[in-house]
């Protein structure tokens, strides 16, 4: 096994309102190894974005509180860190990038001294060495006329060419960790297939981990090693790639990956659905939090919350009947027929 | 277009032998104005000389990335917005020549979703007035008609009536997209535009509203304009589609022969651009270079050339025609795929 770079151990976090505490995270546990691209996949609202908020302490200023648990980054827990030496960690250690690449750039500046500035400030370049420094930077992430360009003010560019910004100042002093927030989620299917390209190029050049946050399947599929699929707080299933793909084990993931509509088979037939919608974290169901939404559900799984339990060697799945599910769906061409309805 | 395009797609209409609605040479220009004076310097070709055809009962998908004027088309069609240029038939009748009476007349017979769910429904109305407004600005209903046709059609799509008082932040994104539909259909319309009516959703939500469109096709006998970026979502729920790239259109073709077999490189780049829930599928696409040019000042002779890994110098001059290939497909390219 690899050297872990992060571990987020059993991580509960949540935001300061005025009607209280809203829970977040409940209990997220994630390791990244050392040139590893994992990814966070899951709908809107499951926790994927502000589990990335919470590693780089950008939640802070939010009114976001870790309640309990820890993020270890080469053993050092950034939970205990100060925003200070935060600071110096953010953009030179773990850097990030945004879904939109617009509003990640400040307008007022060109971008070559938005990616100048992060190398002065980490590693102390001087004006004119730190501006060559974005100039190579920028021709690495395939800007033509990178000389050109780095005097250029962000709206004088295509989002296509932003992002490459964006991903030119996360990777310019490069950083051990990338966290990747739908980076090409703003994109058009065609720059997205550059982006990605371009990501997984630079990736195993500077042997960079990445933690990719995506609603997409399809991106999940190209780009990682592993993946977490996350629902209303916390990861129920989490393996490697083929795992997650070829045999799922939970429910959730069994039923996310049947409703999507496929390049092949039969058209315009009833798409699986998975019935209901995702709860509000303030108001969680009892016992497994999908169980409203589950075919398989029952009243074990109404009573008690099952715990993200290893099974086979290495892969994860919070459920209490993840063995039998797998079968099931395997046995039935990985589509449940039981479940139907709108 | 050649005679022979003119032809299949005149055979491509089918056994009615008529389409509902088509556009023959549709032009939208926007223009672009500088300066003082406003004087227009140029213009934005969105939509430039596209001509198709709906059949009735039939799904017609749109793809085409943005900016490419799949929206300003359909709009178009819609009369939403007045075509500079060309002629929009709904059932044999130019709508772009219809005083305003005649065109209100119309609009009971096309609706529209849109992609917003969030911006789409007036927030200071309750579900009951959203719905209930095209009956009330169309039919003569009392109130107490309106409502029960609201409660029928809540029914209808999948809603509890009993929460038609409320207002439209009480519910999801899926549940408001519902609210949408349930709005579309209340005039009982033939033709309805659906502008990205599932992008916005979340897979699990998108594939309910998706069986709820195709539903509603069946039992209502709706003919669709389904424009989509999500290409599987397109081929799982249309007939034929349309590519269009920088306001033109570059191929129509059935739905399982397009995707089998994409005869426009710009149809098989962007089918293999789209990453798919798949093991095993990593580095065989197309990657195109380059972003889509502006449609202010689109490239000569075809407008893909630019990023066209295929194009010669024939393509840098002259532009193609959307015309009719061997086995009566219709694709606008100098050197179609094989």
């Amino acid at each position: 096994m690899a050297e872990p770079i992060l571990e987020i151990r059993n991580l509960k976090t949540g935001f300061v309102t005025e009607s209280g505490i809203v829970k977040a995270l409940d209990g997220v546990s994630i390791t990244i190894e050392k040139g590893q691209v994992v990814c966070l996949v899951g709908e809107s609202g499951s926790g994927k974005s502000v589990t990335s908020l919470n590693v780089m302490r950008l939640s802070d200023y939010d009114g976001g509180i870790v309640l309990e648990g820890e993020i270890l980054f080469h053993g050092e827990d950034l939970v205990k860190k100060s925003q200070e030496d935060m600071r110096k960690i953010r953009g030179s250690k773990i850097a990030m990038i945004f879904q939109e690449p617009m509003n990640a750039l400040n307008p007022v500046f060109t971008v070559g001294d938005q990616i100048a500035e992060t190398l002065r400030l980490h590693k102390g370049m001087s004006k004119e060495e730190a501006q060559r420094k974005a100039v190579e930077m920028l021709r690495k992430v395939g800007i033509p006329e990178p000389e050109i360009r780095a005097k250029q003010y962000p709206h004088e560019m295509s989002g296509g060419m932003c992002q490459r910004v964006v991903i030119a100042m996360a990777l310019v002093c490069r950083p051990e960790l990338v966290i990747a927030d739908e980076p090409t989620t703003a994109l058009d299917v065609t720059v997205q297939a550059q982006i990605l390209d371009l990501l997984r190029e630079l990736q195993s050049e500077l042997h960079t981990s990445i933690l990719l946050i995506t609603h997409d399947m399809g991106v999940a599929a190209e780009m990682a090693d592993r993946i977490a699929v996350m629902y209303a707080g916390t990861i129920v299933e989490e393996g490697t790639v083929e795992e997650i793909f070829s045999q799922p084990h939970h429910p959730y993931t069994i039923g996310l990956l049947n409703s999507i509509p496929g390049f092949e088979g039969q058209r315009g037939t009833e798409l699986y659905t998975i019935k209901g919608s995702i709860p509000s974290l303030a108001n969680l169901p009892t016992g497994c939090r999908f169980h409203p939404r589950c075919p398989f559900a029952t009243d074990k799984c109404r009573a008690e919350e099952p715990s993200l339990l290893e099974i086979g060697s290495g892969r994860r799945a919070a459920c209490w009947y993840a063995e039998e599910v797998a079968l099931k769906a395997k046995e039935q061409g990985a589509v449940i027929v039981s479940g139907k309805g709108e | 277009m050649s005679q022979r395009a003119q032809e299949v797609l005149t055979k491509q209409r089918g056994d009615s032998g008529e389409y509902l609605i088509e556009a023959k040479h549709v032009k939208k220009y926007f223009p672009i104005k500088k300066g003082l004076l406003s004087r227009t310097v140029g213009n934005v070709h969105a939509v430039d000389d596209v001509s198709f055809g709906i059949r009735p009962g039939e799904c017609f998908g749109l793809v085409g990335e943005s900016g490419c004027g799949k929206s300003t088309l359909a709009r178009v069609m819609l009369q939403l917005q007045s075509a500079t240029a060309g002629q929009i038939l709904f059932e044999g009748q130019d709508i772009l020549k219809m005083s305003g009476g005649q065109l209100r007349n119309l609009r009971k017979k096309m609706q529209i979703v849109f992609q917003d769910p969030y911006g789409s429904l007036n927030p200071r109305f309750t579900v009951r007035d959203i719905i209930g407004e095209p009956l009330k600005v169309h039919t003569q209903m009392n109130n107490k008609q309106i409502d029960e046709r609201v409660v029928e059609l809540l029914r209808t799509v999948g809603l509890d009536p009993s929460r038609r008082g409320r207002y439209p932040h009480e519910f999801s994104g899926g549940q408001r997209q519902r609210i949408g539909i349930a709005r579309a259909i209340a005039l009982n319309p033939k033709f309805v535009v659906l502008d990205e009516a599932v992008s916005a959703l979340d897979v699990s939500v998108q594939s309910q509203v998706l069986n709820l469109l195709m539903r509603l096709q069946r039992e209502l006998g709706l003919t669709y304009l389904f424009i989509a970026h999500g290409l599987n979502v397109v081929r799982h729920i249309s007939d034929r589609v349309g590519v269009m790239y920088l306001g033109k259109m570059v191929e129509v073709a059935e739905t399982d022969e397009l995707f089998r077999h994409p005869l426009h490189p710009y149809t098989a780049a962007l089918m293999s651009a789209i990453p798919r829930p798949e093991l095993g599928r990593k580095r065989e696409r197309i990657v195109l270079q380059g972003d889509v040019p502006s449609p202010a000042n689109p490239p000569s002779g075809c407008r893909f050339h630019t990023r066209c890994p295929f194009a010669q110098e024939r393509c840098r001059l002259e532009q193609p025609e959307l015309r009719a290939v061997d086995d009566g497909r219709l694709v606008a390219c100098h050197f179609p795929l094989e």
